[in-house]
């Protein structure tokens, strides 16, 4: 699992069938105190995070799918799952 | 996923089985500013993207699912075109977690 921070999102329109109503986020790593930490990428939303919340990310097909409860025959690896509230 | 642009068409008529009628595009992969951050790859295709879209794509086993026959040697497929893209500015934030100024 991935500690992130929610740098911004994506529209798109034309994309795989299966993601026609999920919201792209673009995460950032981030560190313990929150600075940034290696190249950003992209996730799928399963809990409506906003713009800068700490969240976790998945980034394996299998739990992919479970969190989102796709059939197998969906390409989706990175989901956002959680929102983090405070690390110490 | 990350994000990439397409660069240009990959044509290859001999090749695995699996892989018949499918389109092969050269991605340039970039970061959240579209600053080029690897060596092109090539994906495949199933949504149709042209030279110069902004994309996003998947790698791993997992993109090998967008095409009926799964026991294909695909590992970058190219999941969507980018028509907005949004990205808050960076800032380095000194307390953990502050709430950060979010310009509209």
């Amino acid at each position: 699992m991935i500690l992130g921070k929610i740098i911004g999102n994506v529209v798109s329109t034309a994309k795989v069938k299966g993601y026609e109503s999920k919201i792209i986020l673009i995460v950032q790593p981030i560190d313990k105190v929150g600075t940034a930490i290696g190249k950003s990428f992209l996730a799928i939303d399963a809990i409506q995070a906003g713009v800068g919340d700490t969240v976790l990310v998945v980034e394996e097909g299998g739990s992919a799918r479970a969190v989102l409860n796709e059939p197998d025959s969906l390409t989706v690896k990175t989901v956002v799952f959680a929102i983090v509230d405070m690390i110490s | 996923m990350k994000f990439g642009k397409i660069i240009g068409n990959v044509v290859s008529t001999v090749k695995v089985e699996s892989f018949e009628g499918s389109r092969l595009l050269l991605i340039q992969p970039l970061d959240e500013n579209y600053e080029t951050v690897a060596l092109p790859i090539v994906g495949i295709d199933t949504i149709k993207a042209g030279v110069g879209d902004f994309i996003y794509y998947e790698i791993s086993r997992e993109a090998s699912r967008v095409i009926e026959n799964t026991m294909n040697p695909c590992d970058v497929a190219v999941m969507g075109i980018i028509d907005k893209k949004y990205v808050a500015e960076k800032q380095v934030i000194s307390k953990p977690h502050a709430v950060q100024k979010v310009k509209k």
